[in-house]
Formats: structure tokens, sequence, C-alpha cells
């Protein structure tokens, strides 16, 4: 698929080439691999991105391609060693290969390949006569399924009159394949991770070859001598693969060219003309460029298609082992050249130099080809197929906010477009007009995830002139999910940071051994907290080194430790303290964790703090990430990663490790009942395992932790050491996997063993319990597709998906021992989504920063937040944080109770309300609206605005009686639930802190109550005597100045969840 | 009582007291070494044998600039190695000072008294009175947070609970002072300066932090300004019992009530950003 795309860009230019290409190219391509087809796709668009991003230097066009025949095998040749220099070479190849992890895994699948060999030759025998000069075509199966219609016009014009016929052809295919996709997804599932690929290939050969068959009107020859028997599954394949798209009709002419196309996809020229644009971005190419080849030598070519197979795999493998050296971080860097918003020398560059274009619709060129992509490109996302989801956002957002300095590139690509000669190379994301323009589509189509994403997200994509001079209709969809959205990215940031509160029960002299160790103890903990402010304050200062500043101390604490056998309690203090200050989604940096708190709105802060972040704003550049971070140890826990390491305590560690695990299975227990119940709750517990998780991996791995990765032999035989030593691992991982599985609680399970399976040791992936844990988390990844609706919620997908992307692409090595599956990176959704808002923040920063000359501006988002009275608002967050506060040093306990007392009167409350007050003010206001109606000149309407508004009166009156009510329930109820040693006045506090939520919860609900009362009479009353006019026209009457229920009911929920 | 007149001659005598006591500290060791010991207990011998009756140690110490009864106990410590033959204990010795009478020789008992209670910084006087202060700030402080309505736990309560670090109040439910959690209060009967500021912060005000979470400190007799610096990190500091104390359910009560609707609104904006909230949670009716 890729290479039809590749095709699409180097052949491109020619509309009508294109098909050919496609058509020819797809069955090649297919029969490499569907694996394959994707990463090229990605990987092209990368390329034709970066290079508009980047403002390189356009490509060469290409020149036409000799004689397939002969040059197909140097070609290939060429085509191999344009690959080899290109990864080595261009850093954006090697960006790309690491982004496509399938890459590696077609190449180790031999299976697939030799299968994909016979297929492909069978089909090139076909189709190459006819199609083989472009060989490009034939990969492209799948752009030619959508792009049958382009396809057949090209067709028409390019190939023999067969070809017309195979068009249409081709749109039963798909078709067929469409229905058939099914079937393909379950294929795909079936196989097991190895076989994965070699089913996945074999699939994506057959749908190749029945895709050729389609489209070549000698096609159906083909296919039929090539694999009647494959037909079947390689349409449903192709269908599931490339969804048909709409076909974008090709202009007539760009058509024409077609035949031109023909020569140019195999010939010599190429490598040395363009080489470097095609090989260097499509490390698949080879791939399918052997196959091609093979097609085009038909019957001769088997054989050198067994040899040219060879050789990729060795290129394939030299990849890999590259990727590997590459380890983690290669993502990032490479996404990072690629992020046009970045602000600093872009922007300056962009002020300083040329203004930037500012993307038109009507400038867009090539929308019907950019529609393909996008159609291709989408269905891989919606698939699954795409390496890691979050990764792609990203890059759409980069498409969005891209900026291009170099005007005169329209000229050029206009010139080109002209020559047509050069098309392959020329990009269709060359100019930011096609590249929001694509960006605009992907969020067109994939709106189901965008709309997932948080609401400043949201908001920033809604307000993005682009988009809105793109897409209204998608602003305007946009605007709507921001308002429907929930998610949140760090729900709630205390102020001030939290110490372990001192329980008598567990803290005073009855729990230690000695007045000694109490005393040591007590001199610990202000040690312990000494070191941590000291910590915080400096350890940003340039200069500060964490061991020579902190070292001693912590040694010292250790030493104690270990004289009074404390450990125990320390471990206690210690892990406590993380959870209280790091369980919090924290973004992974301290700007982004500014810029987000700037970009949640300052709503709580107060002012000093408000203050400080606005100036580390200014002051620090963006950094855009890129959606894929290592694993890290951000905020906080850095200073407890530190801090275990400084003290390499063997005694605290064990006990740390003992508490951990104790405490994560704990989590995993955790009963939740209704997740929308109890969303809070579960995030919460989510959140707090994957942080004891993280720490618990990089305790227990660490003692295995090495620089690089040992030698082979070193890896054996410490493979060996282990796998007999650490027969019992600190956590039975594969069970707990397994149990989640079976229990259907993998949303829990998994994001927490990802956590500590990211912090792995190079050896750990080679052990057996890991190896098949990871193993099953792969087979677990590949059977997630976020649109197939089965059990799991769409949510929990994303999260799984994300969760395992992340953790796949963050450690290659899982990967590869896992063999290659072509998975990539994903990131965690928090961090994703601030991602995204960086870039879009940046791109608004970025924008104003033209006109105005200012390198960064404050978002508006801020702005919104000034009409709010800020006397209240302060008022209130005072009132959250007194409660906070005074739960914290209460034992938890006492929290359930309140809870549990306040839902309980809450709900006797509502209930007597029901009963007595709401039922009597509704019968009044049905006797008044009746007697109304029998008067003479009485008007429907005005009737019903004045009862409404004199029962709202009265409705205020019930509410004092129901707060009154809770008043007097709660206490008694609190008095009897709670210990008796409690003091009175503490009681008493609980019993107005109950209380008071009460009467908020009362009051909502007697609302809700009379409301639906009153409409149900309204409706009762008014449908029969008046028409529907007036229930049309009463409730909108209704509704002044009362809060919504709904709000309500969200204050009092946050009420209680803020005793949390 | 007259509590403010009380209070200002007490800051006034206590500043200075401080100061001088600074000091004494810091000159101290000008009269510690045995030779000027030796100096001074000759001199008094000789001087007390002159004249029996009159406040020569006293005068002694004045003339020396040091503070009387720091002299008083540099003699008598001088005057108890020669009766004992050895160095004396610190509780024969403080208990001496104490009690005047039980010192052998009785013209340098009269000296001693006299010295004790014309020290206005030194001495088991001062100390008793210091103490009694700093009894009835925290007195004081525990009838405001009576009159008040707020409970609390105080320093004894804390102790038989077994608590390592016990401030002088605990509040059972927090407060809000000018916009700060309070969990805990220190009352302090002194002047804050820099130097002891530092020492209680070392020794207190960051142990309660790291057991209660953010508290407040009463210097009674006021601070340096600059030293209230810790307050976004836990640690207030006044100079008086607040005034302006923001409880739980003072303020939630005016938010509630229901003339003020759209303030519920703005506030619940406000909230809804604390916590994640699942909109629409029903009740269980």
């Amino acid at each position: 698929m890729l290479r039809k795309v590749d095709i699409n860009t180097v052949l491109g230019w020619l509309k009508d080439v294109e098909g050919a290409d496609y058509q020819s190219f797809t069955e090649p391509e297919f029969t490499v691999q569907k694996l394959e087809f994707v990463p090229f796709l990605l990987n092209f668009l990368r390329e034709q991105s970066s290079q508009v991003l980047t403002n390189g230097p356009a490509t060469p066009a290409k020149t036409p391609s000799h004689p397939r025949p002969a040059a197909r095998t140097q070609g290939f040749s060429d085509k191999l060693a344009g690959r080899s220099t290109s990864s080595g070479a261009g850093s954006r190849s090697a960006s790309r290969v690491q982004l496509f992890s399938p890459a590696p895994s077609v190449s180790p699948g031999s299976e697939s390949e030799a299968a994909g060999p016979s297929g492909l030759s069978g089909v090139s025998a076909f189709s190459s006569p006819s199609f083989s000069s472009t060989r490009t075509p034939s990969p492209r199966l799948p752009g030619s399924e959508r792009r049958c219609g382009q396809r057949v016009s090209l067709g028409d014009y390019m190939f023999s009159p067969p070809e017309n016929s195979p068009n249409h052809q081709s749109h039963k295919g798909r078709k067929k394949g469409g229905g058939s996709t099914a079937v393909g997804g379950q294929l795909r599932h079936e196989g097991g991770r190895g076989d994965l690929h070699s089913n996945e290939a074999g699939r994506w050969e057959a749908g190749g070859r029945r895709s050729a068959r389609g489209v070549g009107g000698g096609h159906t020859r083909m296919g039929e001598q090539v694999s009647p028997p494959f037909a079947g599954q390689l349409n449903l394949n192709n269908l599931e693969d490339f969804p048909p798209v709409g076909s974008s009709p090709i202009s007539p002419a760009t058509s024409k060219p077609s035949r031109r196309i023909n020569p140019t996809p195999v010939s010599g020229d190429r490598p040395h003309s363009k080489p470097k644009t095609c090989f260097t971005s499509t490390p698949f190419q080879k791939a399918s460029s052997p196959l091609l080849e093979t097609e085009a030598s038909d019957g001769l070519m088997t054989a050198g298609s067994s040899m040219r197979l060879k050789e990729e795999r060795e290129l394939l493998k030299r990849e890999k082992t590259k990727r590997a050296q590459q380890v983690a971080s290669p993502l990032l860097s490479a996404l990072d050249p690629c992020t046009p918003t970045k602000t600093g020398a872009r922007t300056g560059s962009k002020v300083t130099s040329d203004m930037p274009t500012s993307p038109e619709p009507s400038k867009v060129t090539f929308s019907s080809e950019l529609d393909v992509l996008v159609e291709l490109y989408c269905t891989c996302i919606s698939e699954n197929l795409v390496p890691n989801i979050f990764l792609e956002l990203f890059f759409v957002m980069q498409l969005l906010t891209s900026w291009a300095h170099h005007t005169h590139d329209n000229e050029e690509q206009k010139s080109l477009c002209a020559a047509n000669t050069e098309v392959l190379e020329r990009c269709y994301l060359r100019q930011v007009h096609n590249c929001v323009y694509f960006a605009v589509k992907v969020l067109e189509n994939q709106f189901q995830l965008i709309a997932h994403l948080d609401k400043c997200t949201l908001r920033l994509l809604a307000e993005n002139e682009r988009v809105a001079c793109f897409s209204p209709d998608l602003r305007d969809r946009l605007t709507q999910a921001q308002d429907r959205s929930t998610a949140k990215l760090s729900p709630s940031a205390s102020t001030f940071i939290h110490s372990v509160p001192f329980q008598p029960a567990t803290d005073n002299r009855s729990n230690f051994f000695s007045d000694k160790a109490f005393h040591t103890f007590k001199k610990q903990r202000d040690v312990f907290y000494e070191v941590l402010r000291e910590w915080e304050d400096l350890h940003k200062e340039p200069g500060w080194s964490f061991d020579a500043a902190l070292g001693g101390r912590i040694r010292g604490i250790m030493s104690q430790l270990t004289s009074a056998g404390n450990h125990s309690h320390f471990a206690r203090l210690f892990l406590k303290q993380l959870v209280q200050v790091c369980k919090g989604p924290r973004p992974s940096s301290s700007s982004v964790d500014a810029a987000d708190a700037d970009l949640l709105g300052m709503l709580g802060a107060d002012s000093l703090g408000r203050l400080k972040r606005l100036e580390e704003r200014l002051i620090q550049p963006h950094g855009v990430v890129g959606p894929c971070p290592p694993p890290s140890f951000p905020g906080h826990q850095e200073f407890f990663r530190d801090f275990i390491q400084t003290a390499s305590c063997c005694q605290l560690n064990q006990h740390l490790q003992d508490s951990l695990c104790q405490q994560l299975l704990q989590l995993d227990e955790v009963s939740i009942l209704s997740p929308a119940d109890e969303k809070q709750r579960f995030s919460s517990v989510l959140l707090l395992a994957r942080l004891l998780a993280k720490f618990l991996g990089f305790i227990s791995f660490f003692p295995y932790q090495t620089s690089g990765r040992p030698s082979r032999d070193i890896q054996e035989t410490s493979v060996a050491l282990r796998s007999k030593v650490t027969s019992l691992p600190v956590l039975d991982v594969c069970a707990v996997l397994n149990n989640s599985i079976r229990r259907k609680r993998t949303i829990l399970t998994v994001p927490w063993l990802v956590e500590f399976l990211s912090m792995l040791d190079f050896i750990g992936p080679l052990l057996l319990c890991y190896r098949t844990t990871l193993g099953s988390l792969l087979l677990l990844y590949r059977k997630l597709q976020l649109n197939r609706s089965e059990e799991m919620c769409y949510l929990n997908k994303l999260l799984l998906v994300s969760v395992l992307g992340w953790l796949f692409q963050v450690r290659r090595d899982t990967r590869m021992v896992q063999l290659k599956l072509g998975i990539n990176a994903l990131c965690l959704v928090s961090v994703c989504s601030g991602e995204f808002r960086k870039l879009l923040a940046a791109f608004v920063s970025g924008s104003t920063a033209r006109s105005g000359g200012i390198i960064r501006k404050i978002t508006p988002t801020s702005a919104e937040l000034k009409d709010t009275p800020t006397a209240m608002r302060s008022q209130q967050k005072l009132q959250v944080d007194l409660e906070q506060a005074f739960f914290h040093n209460q034992p938890p306990s006492l929290r359930r109770t309140v809870e549990f007392v306040a839902e309980r009167v809450g709900s006797n409350a509502v209930k007597h309300m029901k009963a007595t007050l709401v039922r009597e003010l509704v019968e009044r206001g049905e006797k008044m609206l009746r007697d109304g109606l029998e008067s003479p000149n009485s008007n429907a309407s005005m009737l019903n605005e004045s009862i409404c508004a004199r029962l709202c009166e009265a409705g205020l009156e019930a509410l004092a009686k129901a707060t009154k009510y809770c008043d007097e329930k709660s206490p008694e109820a609190i008095r009897v639930l709670l210990p008796d040693e409690t003091t009175p006045t503490v009681k008493l506090s609980w019993g107005h802190a109950s209380k008071m939520t009460l009467c908020l919860l009362c009051e909502a609900l007697v609302r809700r109550e009379w409301r639906s009362k009153y409409d149900r009479v309204i409706k009762v009353l008014g449908s029969p005597k008046q028409g529907s006019e007036r229930v049309m026209c009463c409730p909108p009457h209704c509704k002044h100045n009362s809060p919504l229920p709904s709000d309500i009911l969200i204050e009092i929920k946050v009420h209680f969840s803020c005793c949390n | 009582m007259d509590r403010s007149f009380e209070t200002y001659t007490a800051v006034y005598e206590d500043a200075e007291g401080q100061i001088s006591s600074k000091r004494i500290k810091r000159t101290i060791s000008m009269h510690r070494s045995p030779a000027d010991v030796e100096r001074y207990f000759q001199r008094y011998l000789s001087e007390a044998e002159a004249r029996p009756t009159a406040p020569v140690l006293l005068e002694l110490a004045n003339e020396m600039d040091l503070s009387p009864a720091l002299m008083a106990r540099i003699i008598l410590d001088r005057f108890l190695q020669d009766v004992d033959g050895g160095i004396p204990s610190k509780t024969v010795l403080n208990s001496m000072l104490k009690e005047p009478s039980l010192i052998p020789d009785q013209i340098l008992a009269n000296n001693i008294y006299q010295c004790t209670i014309n020290d206005c910084c030194y001495g088991p006087l001062v100390d008793c009175i210091k103490h009694a202060i700093g009894q009835e700030h925290e007195v004081l402080l525990r009838d405001k947070l009576k009159e008040q309505n707020l409970s609390f736990l105080d320093e004894n309560q804390l102790r038989t609970m077994g608590y390592d670090k016990t401030p002088d109040i605990i509040l059972e439910v927090p407060v809000a002072v000018e916009g700060h959690i309070v969990h805990w209060i220190e009352s302090k009967a002194s002047f804050g300066d820099d130097h002891s500021h530092r020492t209680y912060l070392n020794e207190q005000f960051w142990s309660y932090w790291n057991r209660f979470g953010p508290g407040l400190v009463i210097y009674w007799y006021g601070f340096i300004g600059e030293l209230d610096c810790q307050r976004d990190r836990g640690i207030l500091l006044k100079d008086c019992f607040p005034t302006d104390i923001v409880t739980l359910c003072h303020a939630t009560q005016q938010e509630r009530t229901p003339e003020a609707p759209k303030e519920d609104k703005e506030w619940k904006k406000g909230i809804r950003r604390v916590a994640d909230e699942k909109p629409g949670k029903k009740l269980n009716v």
C-alpha cells in the first residue's frame, strides 16, 4: 500500500499513471505484505510533509524509467542501494524506519515473503506484461480499489481497453472485499504472534492479487491463473485495508499522461535522479520493487525474485539492527525535526524571511489524490494498522499547523505539474494548502477519535483558523464536541504538597521496637522532608547534583535505619509520600506542566502561582516532545527515583518491593462496579497502580540495568543464569495478566503492567516469564481495533491501544523479542493530548507572532476566565482545599462514612420531599393552571409563565425545608456511625460537612423532581386543551434563574470527590 | 486582666530582653575563662568581706557588663568548687540559684538573690515569667479558638496520644487564614527574629509540617516581616490571633444560599476542574 502512495507520489503527478501504477503495484505490494503497506504509506506521508515542513529543496523529478524488464533488476538493485544509503544518510529515513517497526516485521517473516513472491510472480506474470511497465501501480492495490474511478479513467487512457473493464471489476472486488473484510480481520486475530505476520502477509498478498485481478482488464485472467483460491482472502484483505473510498475522479488532463508513467517507475535512471526521495522515504519499496521486478520479468523473474527477497531481508535486518541501536528516543528525535510549529527558530525564520503562506482551500492541488491519501490513511488509523494512533494524530496536527516559508514552492510545483515528468517525487503535501487540507480531511474522517481528546485540545482545534477556513463544518462539530467533552488532563493538582499525615494508630511509640527506634524515625522523617524540600528548591538549578547535595544525608538516613531496624516504617513513609506527591497525572516535563496549567485555565491558581506559571511560559520555549516520550520519572518522581538510587539500600528496596507488590495486587483486585459511575475512582486507582508499578519495575530491574545492550554471549549467560535464579520474579506478571484477561479486567491491569514492563532491563524481555507476558500483550494489541464494536467500550480500547503502543514503541527490544510485529509507538493519552495542545498552542502563538512581532502570546484560553469573579472563585477553591485538608489528616474511613451518610440521608430527603412538598407544589400548580385556563380570556403561555414563576418561588421554600430535613437527620446518623472516641466537635464538623453536601444534593433533586413533575402536569393538561404549543413554550420559561439540576449534581459530586 | 497593656509592656521588655540576651550570648565567652572566673571570684570575696550588706555581686556584674544572673551562676559555681572540692552538679547549682537559702554562705546567698531578682533576662525568675507568658498565650490561644468554635487538640492531648512532635494546637478541622490552610498552630510568646525563627523552623515548624501539613505560627510579640516567606510552602506567620478565619462549614453555607444561583454556577466551574467529574451521576433514590 505504501508503495501505492509512493507510486502516487513518485508517479503521482499523472493520475492516469498513478492509477495504472496502483493496479500493477498493488498486486506486488500486496504480495509483499499488508504490513509493508502501512509503513510505506506513513513513511510516504511523512516524507512529503517533512519536505514541506523543513522547507527542504524540491526533490528532483523522476525521469521516466526505461524498459522495465531489463531495468527492473537494475532498478531493484538501485533501489536497494538507495535504501541503504538513505537509511544511513537521511535522518528522516532513519526516523521513518524507527517509526514503522512493521518494516522489520516484514523482513523477519520470511514465510510471508516467500508466499508473497510466489503469488506475486503469478500475478506479475499476468499483470506485468501490460502493467509491468508501471511497477508502482500494482503495489498500490488498495489505492486502486478506492481509486477505481481514477484508475478507470486512467486505465482507459493508459492501458489497453481491458484495463477499463478491470476497473469495474475492481470495484466489484472492493465491494466483495468490504463484505469479506471482517473475515480478513478475524484471520489476523487468529494468527499467533509470529503467525500473524505471515497470515496478514498472505492476505495482503492475496488481496493484492485480487485487486490486481479486479483492476486490470486482464486481471480476471490473471487472477484466475495466479491464485483462484486466494481470491476470496485477497478481496477481504483489500477491503479491510482499503475500504472503498469514494472514488476520486481523475481529472482528464492528468489521466492522459498515464502512459508516460508506465515507463517511469522502473528505470535505472531513477536511482540517480530521484533516488534519494523515493528510496529513502519508503523503506519498503524494496520489497515492492523486487516483487514488481518479479512481475515484470514474469516467469523469468521467479528465481531472481527469490534472490531479491534475500537481499531485501538483509536490508531489513540491517535496518532492524540500526533501530535496535537507536533504542527508544529515535522517535522523538525523528518527530522533532518534522514539527513545524516549534516556535523558536521557526517562527523567527517565518517572521524574518518571507511571510508564511497562509493556507487557502482554493489553492489546494491534487485534491483528489489527497482524498485518496486521506482515505488510505484513515483506514489505516481506524483499523489500528497504524503503529501508533497518537503518533499519527500528532503528525496530522503537525500538518495542520505547518508553515511553509517558500511561496515559490507553489510555482515550482505548478511548473512541475505542468511538466508532469517528475511527478513522483513532487509532493502532494508539499504546500501548506495541501497539508492543511489533508489534515483537516483526516480530522473530519477521524472525528470519533478526535472527539475524545480533552476539552482544551478541542478548543484549540476549533479555534484554529485553518480548520475554520477549510472546514467550517468540522469546526462546528469540534465546538460541539468541546461542550460534550469530559476528558481532562490533570484533574486535581493540589496547590501544595501534602505531607504524609501522622496517624497515631500507625506512628506512635507503640509501633516501634524501642524508644530509640521511635526517636530515630522521628528524626528521619524530618530529614527526609528536609531533603525533599531542598530538592524542590534546588534541583532545577544548573550544576546541582542530587548525589552531591543530598547523598550524604540520605545515606545518613539509611545507616540510621539499619541500626534502628526501621526500614518498614521508612518504606511506608516513602511510598505514601510518593503517592501523595506523584499520584496526579503529570505531564512529562516541567515545561509541559506549565503550559498545560496555562491552557487548562488558571482558574484555581492563586495569583502568585499564576504569575509564576505565566513567567515560565513566557520564558520557556515550548518544547514539543512528540507523542511518544520514553519512560520517564517526571516531576517529583525523579526525586524518589534518585533517592532510591542514592540510598542504594538493599533492605529498604526489599521493603519497598514488598509493599509495592502488595499494594499493586490489592489495587488490581479493586472492585469497580460500574465504571460509568466510578469513573473517578477508577482513574485514581489506575493512576496509582501505574505509578506503583513503575517504581516496582524500577526497583526490581535496577540491579540488572546496564548502560548498553550487552553482547550476545553475555546475554545468553545472563539469561541462563537469571531464568534459573529468578525463578521467582518479583511479580508473577504472567499469572496476573492471564488472570486479568480471563476476568476481563485488562483495562485496569494492562496499563500498570505496561508501566512495570517498561522498566525492564535489556535481558529482561528474554526471560521466559516476561517473554510470554509480552507475547500475550502483543496479541492483545493486535486484537484491538477501535472501530470494531465489541464488548469493550471505545475509550477503554483507546486506553489499551495507547498504552500498549507506547510500550512497544518505547521498548523496541521488547518488540524485537517478540519478533517484529509492526507495532509502533503510541503514547499515553494524556501526554499525547498535551503534546497536541502544545502544537496547537504554539501555532496560535506563532500566528499571532507574525502580525504582532511578539514571539509568544498567551493563548486566548486564559482570557475567558477573567469574567468569573475572582473573589468568589478563590473562596470556592479555598473551601475545596479546606475539605481536602480536613479529610487528608483523618483516617480514610471517615470520608467513606460521611459520603455514605450524605448519600443516604440525601436520598431519604428527596423521597420525603417528593412525597410531601413537591407533590403539594405540583398539585397547586396544576390547580392554578386549570383555574387559569377556565377563565375566558386566558392566554396559555402567559398563564404558564406566571405559574412557573410562582412555583419557582415555592420551590425555594421547599428547598429550605429539605435543607432543614437534612440538618435534622444527618447529624444523628453521623453520631451513630462515627467511633465513640471522636471528639464531639469533630463529629459536629463532619456533620456539618456532610450536611452541607446534603443540602446541595437536596436542592438539586428537589428542583429536578419538581421540574419533571411540572413538565408532566403541563403535558397532561396542556396537550388536550391547548395543543402542543403550550408545552413547547413553557419549559423554556421555566428555566430562568434556576441552575440546571445536572450542574448541581455535578457540583455535589465534586464536593464528594473533593473530600478525597 | 488588661491584656493589651500587659502585652505592650511585655513586648517592650521582651524585645529588649532578647536583644540583651543576644549580646550576652555573644560576649559570654569573654567571661568564662578560668582566669576571669577566678578574678571575679576573688574580687567578690574581697568586696563582700569589706561590705557584707552591699550588693557587691550585682555591682560587679554591672561593672563588667555581664548579666547579673550569669555572674551569680559563675560565682556560685566557683564557690561550690571550694566547698565540695569538685565540680558541682547542674541540678544542685540550679536548685541553689532558684532557692538561695540552700547556699551555705549567707552573704553569698544574699548576693545571689539580689542578682537573680535584678536580672531582666536571665535567671530562674525570668525563666518562670517567660514560661508563664508562654502558658498564658497558649491559654489565650485556646480561648480564642473556643470562642471561634473551632475544635482542636492541645499539646498535652497529643502527647498522650503518642505523637512524636506536638505543636501547641492541632485543629481537628482545618481552617483557612488569608487563603492558607492551617492544620496546626504554634504559639510563640516572643519576638520572631531571624535567628530564633530559623531554629524554630528546623526544630519545630518543619517537623509539624512534615506530619500535619501547613500551619500557623503566632509570634505574639511580632516578628521580622521578611521571615514570613514560607506561606506558600505551608508555614504562615502572624503576630496575633487571625481575624479572618474561614471555616469549612461557614463558607459552604454561604455558597449554598439559593439567592445566589449564579455564583453557584461560577463556583462549579471552578470546582469542576479540581475533580474529574462525571456529569449526570444519579443518586440512588
